[in-house]
C-alpha cells in the first residue's frame, strides 16, 4: 500500500484535519471578528462529506484501524452533519474571545469522532476517544468569563481521564488475554480460547465499558454531565450531547457485538448468564431510573436535559442488550435522533440564554408570545423526546423496544422494555414542564426584548427549524433513515 | 374517499395556525364539515353488505423492514365513529365561535385531537392505530392547561399523564401482540392463534391500558377534573369522541387479538362496569360543580358501553357501539349547555347560584335545549340514549342477569342526578321565590342572547339523537354484521 493511497483513503479525516488549521490561521490573522472561519470550517465539512461519497464503498486497512464500510461511512457522516450544526450554533453566540481556536477545536474533536467511528481496533478506538476527549474538555471550559463554564471543563476533564485510564487498563487486560487489538480477531480468539468466562476476562470487559458508560453519560458514571451540560458554552454542551454521544453509541456497539460477541451471556429475567448484556443491562435499566427521577426535580432545563439524557442513554443501552442486527440498528436509530433534537433544543436554550439572561423555567416563561417559531419547534423536540408520535423519538422507542422483544424466546427482555416504557411515561412529565413554562405560563419578563443580532438570529432560527423539520420528517418517514441504517449493518 | 377525512383535518389544523387569526374559525368550520360530509356520503352511499368486512382503503408500505404498512379500512363500526367524529367535531366549532384568546392555536389543537380520533376509527395497521391514538394526548394537554378555566393546569396534566399511563399499558400489549404475531395487520392479527396463556396476561394489560380513556372506574378520576377544568371545546371533544378512543381500541385490538383472555377476563370487566355505572351517578347526585355533574354522568354512561362489551354478543356489543355514538353526541350537547351557553353568561357553574337565577325565564332556548338533553341522557323512549342502553340491557341479561338487576339502580340514579342538575340550574325555586316575594324581577339578569351558531350546533345535536332515538335501526343495520364477524362471539 502506498502511503498516496492511505492519504485517499483517509481523505475525510485529512480534509477536517487541514480545516482546522486553515480556520486557525484565519483567526490568528484576522483584526476583527469575522465570520470567515466559521464559512471555511463548514465548507471543509461539506467537503469531507463529498470525500466520503466517492471512497470506495468496503476496505479495511491495518487489522481495522481504519475500515470503511457502509455503516462507517453513513455515521461519519452523521457525526459531520452534527458538527455542521454545532458550528452553525457558535455563529449565534455572542461572539467567544477566541473564534478561530474554538472552531478548529470543534473540528478536530469532530476528527475524533470521525476514528471513533472508522475504526475497528482497540488502540485506534482509543487513540479517537482521546483526541474527541481533549477537544471537549477544552470546550467545555472555554468560556473564561463564566466560572460555570470552568466548573464544566474541570468536571469533565476529571470524570473522563479516570474513565479513560480504566478503559485502558481493560484493554490492556484484553490485549493480554488475545494477544491482538483487532475487534474481529479477539472475537475469534474468545471464541476458541475461552469458551467459558475467566474472572480476568470479566474485570477487561467490565474496565472497558466504563469508559464509554462515561462517554454516554449512563449511571452510575453521569455524575458530570449535569455540569456540563449546564456550565459548558452552548454549543460546546449541544456537541458533547449530540456528536459525542453518537460516536460513542457507534463504538460501543462494535466493540461489544463485534470484539465481545463471544461472551454476550444473557440479561432475560429468569435466565441471567454472565457476559457482557447483563452488565449493560444493569446500567440500562440504573440509567432509565436515576435520569428520570432526578431530572423530576429539576428546575433548569439544561440540567433537565442532562438527567434526561441519562434516562435516553438507558434507553438506547436495551437495544445493545437485545444484540442482534435488529437491536443494534435500532440503537443507532435512535441515538442519531436524539442527537438531532438535542442540538436543535439547545439551539432554543442558545438563544433564551442570550435574550433573558438564564436556561431557567422561568426564563422560557411566555416564549410562544415572544417567539412562536421557537416555541414550536422547542415543543417538536420535547414531545419527541417524551415519545409522541408522530415525532421521530416515538418511531425510535417503538422500533428500540420491539427489537429488545424479539431478541430471546419468550420476551426474555420484557422487564427491560417494562422499565423502558415507565421511565418514558415519568419523561413525559418533566418535558411537559417545561412546555406549560412556553406555552401557559405568562411571561415574567417585560416586553420581549429587541432582536440585537439580527442575522445571526435568523441563522439560529432557520437552524432550529430545519432541524424540528428533520425531527417530524423521521417520524413521519422513519425508513428514510432506519432502512439505511439496517442495510449498512452486516 | 373516506380517508380524507384524516388528510382535511391535519391540512386544516396546518392552515389554521398559519393563516391569519381572521381565517381561523372558519377553516375549522369548513374542515369539520368536509369531514362529516365525507362520512355522511359514504354512509349513505355505501352498500351496507361491504360494511360487514374490516374492508382497506388504503396500503402503503410504511417501514417494510419492521413490517408497517400506511393501512386504512372501513367497517360498520368504524364508519359509525367517524360519523360521530364528524358531528361532534361540527358542533364543537360553532360551539368556540366567539375564542378570541390566542384562536389559530386554538383551533390548531382542536382540529388535532379531531384529525387524530378520525385516524383511529379508521387504522388497520396497529402501529399507525397507536401513532393517532397517542397523538390526540398532547392537543388534549394545551386545549385545556391554555384555554381552560377551573384549575385548568391540574386537570390538564392529570388528564395527560393518566392517558399516558394507559398508553403504556398498550405499548406492551402492542408490542407483545407484534413480536409474537409477527405482523401489524389488524385483520391478520385478529386470525392468528396466540398460546391461552400470553392471552390471559396480555389482553388485561392491553385492555386496561385501553380502558383508562374509557374512564373504566376506578381510572377515572380524570374524566371528572378533564372535564370541569376543559374549555367548553375540550370538554365536547373529550366526553363526545375522545373517550370513544378508549372503549372503541379496546373492541377493535384487545377484544378482537385475545378473545381467549377476554373470555377469562370477561366478568371482572362486567364487574368494573356495573360498579362504575352505579358508583359515578352516585358522586354525581353529590356534585354541585355542574360540569362535575356532567363529567360523572359520562363515567357513568361509558360503563354501559364496558358492560355492553363484558356481555359478549352480538347484541351486546352492538348496543354499546351504538351508545359511543349515542353517548358522543348527548354529552357535547350537555357540555354544550353547561359550559357555553350558562357558564359563559352567568360566570358560574355552581349549582346553588344558578338556582337563583331563574334561568329557564332568561335563557328559554338553553333551557329546552337542556331539557331535551338531559331526557336523552336519562334515556327517555324517543332519544338515543334508549335506544342504546336498552340493546346492552338485552345484551347483558344473557350473560349477566345479576348486573342488569343492580344497572337497574344505576338508572334510577342517573335519572335523579339529571334532573336534580335541570331543576337545580334552569328551574331554581330560590329566583321565583323571590320574585314573588318581591314583586319584582329584580332576581332576573340580562344574559346575552343565544347566538345562531350555538344554536345551529345544539339543533344539530338535538336533531342527531332524536333520529337516531326513532330509527336506530339505521345505525344497528350497520354495526351489527361488523360486530358479528368479530371472532370472540364465535
Amino acid at each position: 500500500m502506498s502511503y498516496l493511497e492511505l492519504l485517499k483513503l483517509a481523505s475525510p479525516e485529512a480534509v477536517v484535519v487541514l480545516t482546522a488549521l486553515v480556520v486557525l490561521s484565519i483567526g490568528l490573522l484576522a483584526k476583527r471578528p469575522t465570520s470567515a472561519g466559521a464559512f471555511v470550517a463548514g465548507l471543509g465539512l461539506m467537503i469531507s462529506i463529498g470525500a466520503i461519497l466517492l471512497l470506495p464503498s468496503n476496505k479495511t486497512l491495518f487489522g481495522g484501524m481504519l475500515v470503511i464500510s457502509p455503516l462507517t461511512s453513513l455515521f461519519k457522516i452523521i457525526c459531520l452533519a452534527l458538527a455542521f450544526f454545532t458550528i452553525l450554533l457558535t455563529q449565534a453566540e455572542k461572539a467567544p474571545r477566541h473564534p478561530g481556536e474554538y472552531l478548529a477545536l470543534v473540528l478536530l474533536a469532530t476528527v475524533g469522532l470521525m476514528l471513533l467511528v472508522g475504526s475497528e481496533e482497540l488502540l485506534m478506538i482509543f487513540i479517537g476517544l482521546e483526541l474527541l476527549g481533549l477537544s471537549l474538555y477544552v470546550m467545555a471550559a472555554f468560556d473564561k468569563t463564566d466560572v460555570r463554564s470552568a466548573e464544566a471543563g474541570l468536571k469533565y476533564f476529571l470524570f473522563g481521564s479516570t474513565s479513560s485510564a480504566f478503559t485502558l487498563f481493560g484493554i490492556s487486560l484484553i490485549y493480554g488475554m488475545t494477544g491482538t487489538t483487532g475487534l474481529a480477531q479477539i472475537a475469534a480468539r474468545l471464541a476458541t480460547a475461552f469458551p467459558t468466562p475467566s474472572g480476568l476476562l470479566a474485570v477487561g470487559i467490565v474496565m472497558t465499558l466504563v469508559g464509554f458508560a462515561f462517554k454516554i453519560a449512563a449511571a452510575p458514571f453521569h455524575l458530570w454531565a449535569p455540569d456540563a451540560y449546564q456550565g459548558a458554552p452552548v454549543p460546546s454542551a449541544a456537541f458533547i450531547a449530540s456528536g459525542s454521544k453518537v460516536a460513542s453509541f457507534v463504538v460501543l456497539g462494535k466493540i461489544v457485538l463485534v470484539g465481545f460477541a463471544p461472551v454476550h451471556g444473557s440479561a432475560g429475567w429468569h435466565a441471567m448468564v454472565a457476559g457482557w448484556s447483563p452488565v449493560l443491562a444493569a446500567l440500562a435499566a440504573l440509567s432509565i431510573v436515576v435520569g428520570n427521577l432526578v431530572a423530576l426535580a429539576q428546575q433548569n432545563v439544561r440540567r433537565l436535559l442532562a438527567y434526561s439524557a441519562v434516562a435516553h442513554a438507558g434507553y438506547t443501552l436495551i437495544g445493545f442488550v437485545a444484540g442482534n442486527r435488529e437491536g443494534f440498528s435500532a440503537a443507532l436509530f435512535y441515538t442519531t435522533i436524539y442527537a438531532v433534537t438535542l442540538i436543535g433544543a439547545f439551539g432554543v436554550v442558545g438563544v433564551v440564554r442570550r435574550e433573558t439572561g438564564g436556561d431557567n423555567f422561568s426564563n422560557f416563561a411566555g416564549l410562544a408570545s415572544r417567539s412562536p417559531l421557537l416555541a414550536g419547534c422547542m415543543a417538536v423536540f420535547m414531545l419527541s423526546l417524551a415519545g409522541i408520535p408522530p415525532l421521530a423519538g416515538f418511531f425510535g422507542k417503538f422500533y428500540l423496544f420491539s427489537a429488545a422483544l424479539h431478541a430471546g424466546a419468550n420476551h426474555a427482555l420484557l422487564w427491560l422494555v417494562a422499565l423502558g416504557l415507565v421511565g418514558s411515561f415519568v419523561s413525559l412529565y418533566y418535558y411537559l414542564l417545561v412546555l406549560k413554562a412556553i406555552f401557559v405560563d405568562a411571561s415574567s419578563l417585560a416586553a420581549a426584548a429587541p432582536m440585537e443580532h439580527m442575522r445571526s438570529d435568523f441563522l439560529q432560527q432557520t437552524t432550529v427549524a430545519v432541524l424540528a423539520a428533520a425531527v417530524l420528517f423521521l417520524g413521519v418517514i422513519p425508513n428514510v433513515l432506519a432502512s439505511r441504517i439496517l442495510a449498512a449493518i452486516p | 374517499m373516506i380517508a380524507w377525512t384524516i388528510y382535511l383535518t391535519f391540512g386544516g389544523a396546518v392552515l389554521a395556525l398559519l393563516l391569519p387569526r381572521a381565517f381561523a374559525r372558519w377553516i375549522a368550520l369548513l374542515t369539520t364539515i368536509a369531514g362529516l360530509a365525507l362520512g355522511a356520503v359514504v354512509f349513505v352511499d355505501m352498500p351496507i353488505a361491504d360494511l360487514a368486512h374490516f374492508t382497506t382503503i388504503v396500503r402503503v408500505p410504511w417501514v417494510p423492514a419492521l413490517g408497517m404498512n400506511y393501512h386504512l379500512a372501513l367497517d360498520g363500526i368504524s364508519l359509525t365513529m367517524v360519523l360521530v367524529t364528524g358531528i361532534s367535531a361540527v358542533s364543537t366549532v360553532l360551539f368556540s365561535w366567539d375564542v378570541e384568546h390566542r384562536q389559530n392555536e386554538f383551533f390548531f389543537w382542536l382540529l388535532l385531537v379531531v384529525a387524530g380520533c378520525y385516524g383511529v376509527f379508521l387504522s388497520a395497521d396497529l402501529f399507525l392505530l397507536f401513532v393517532f391514538y397517542e397523538l390526540v394526548i398532547v392537543p388534549k394537554y394545551f386545549l385545556i392547561a391554555i384555554f381552560g378555566s377551573t384549575n385548568k393546569e391540574y386537570g390538564a396534566m392529570k388528564l395527560t399523564l393518566y392517558s399516558f399511563f394507559g398508553g403504556m399499558f398498550v405499548f406492551v400489549g402492542i408490542l407483545v401482540a407484534y413480536v409474537t404475531g409477527g405482523s401489524l395487520d389488524l385483520n391478520q392479527l385478529s386470525q392468528f392463534e396466540f398460546s391461552t396463556q400470553l392471552q390471559s396476561w396480555a389482553f388485561p394489560l392491553l385492555f386496561l391500558g385501553f380502558a383508562v380513556l374509557a374512564g373504566i372506574w376506578p381510572l377515572h378520576t380524570w374524566a371528572p377534573t378533564g372535564h370541569a377544568a376543559a374549555p367548553t371545546a375540550g370538554s365536547m371533544l373529550l366526553a363526545g369522541i375522545v373517550m370513544k378512543l378508549g372503549s372503541y381500541a379496546g373492541l377493535r385490538v384487545a377484544m378482537n387479538f385475545f378473545p381467549q383472555g377476554f373470555q377469562m377476563w370477561g366478568k371482572w370487566i362486567a364487574v368494573l362496569a356495573v360498579i362504575g355505572i352505579v358508583y359515578a351517578a352516585a358522586v354525581a347526585l353529590r356534585q354541585r360543580d355542574l360540569k362535575f355533574v356532567i363529567g360523572y354522568s359520562s363515567v357513568s354512561h361509558m360503563g354501559f358501553v364496558l358492560l355492553g362489551f363484558a356481555a359478549a354478543n352480538a347484541l351486546g356489543v352492538s348496543g354499546a357501539v351504538l351508545q359511543m355514538f349515542s353517548h358522543g353526541v348527548i354529552a357535547a350537547l350537555l357540555f354544550a349547555v353547561a359550559g357555553r351557553m350558562i357558564y359563559r353568561r352567568t360566570h358560574t357553574r355552581q349549582l346553588d347560584a344558578l338556582s337563583g337565577m331563574n334561568l329557564s325565564q332568561t335563557m328559554p332556548f338553553a333551557a329546552f335545549t337542556f331539557v331535551v338533553a338531559a331526557a336523552a341522557s336519562m334515556g327517555i323512549p324517543g332519544f338515543s340514549g334508549f335506544a342504546a342502553e336498552i340493546t346492552i340491557l338485552i345484551g347483558a341479561w344473557k350473560t349477566y342477569p345479576i348486573a342488569v338487576w343492580i344497572v337497574g339502580v344505576g338508572i334510577v340514579l342517573v335519572a335523579a342526578f339529571t334532573l336534580r342538575a335541570l331543576k337545580l340550574s334552569f328551574f331554581g325555586e330560590k329566583g321565583v321565590q323571590a320574585e314573588i316575594a318581591t314583586g319584582t324581577t329584580l332576581g332576573r339578569e340580562e344574559f346575552k342572547p343565544i347566538t345562531i351558531p350555538e344554536k345551529i350546533g345544539a339543533c344539530m345535536l338535538m336533531l342527531t339523537t332524536l333520529a337516531v332515538g326513532v330509527y336506530p335501526k339505521m345505525l344497528l343495520d350497520r354495526i351489527m354484521p361488523a360486530v358479528e364477524t368479530m371472532r370472540f362471539l364465535k
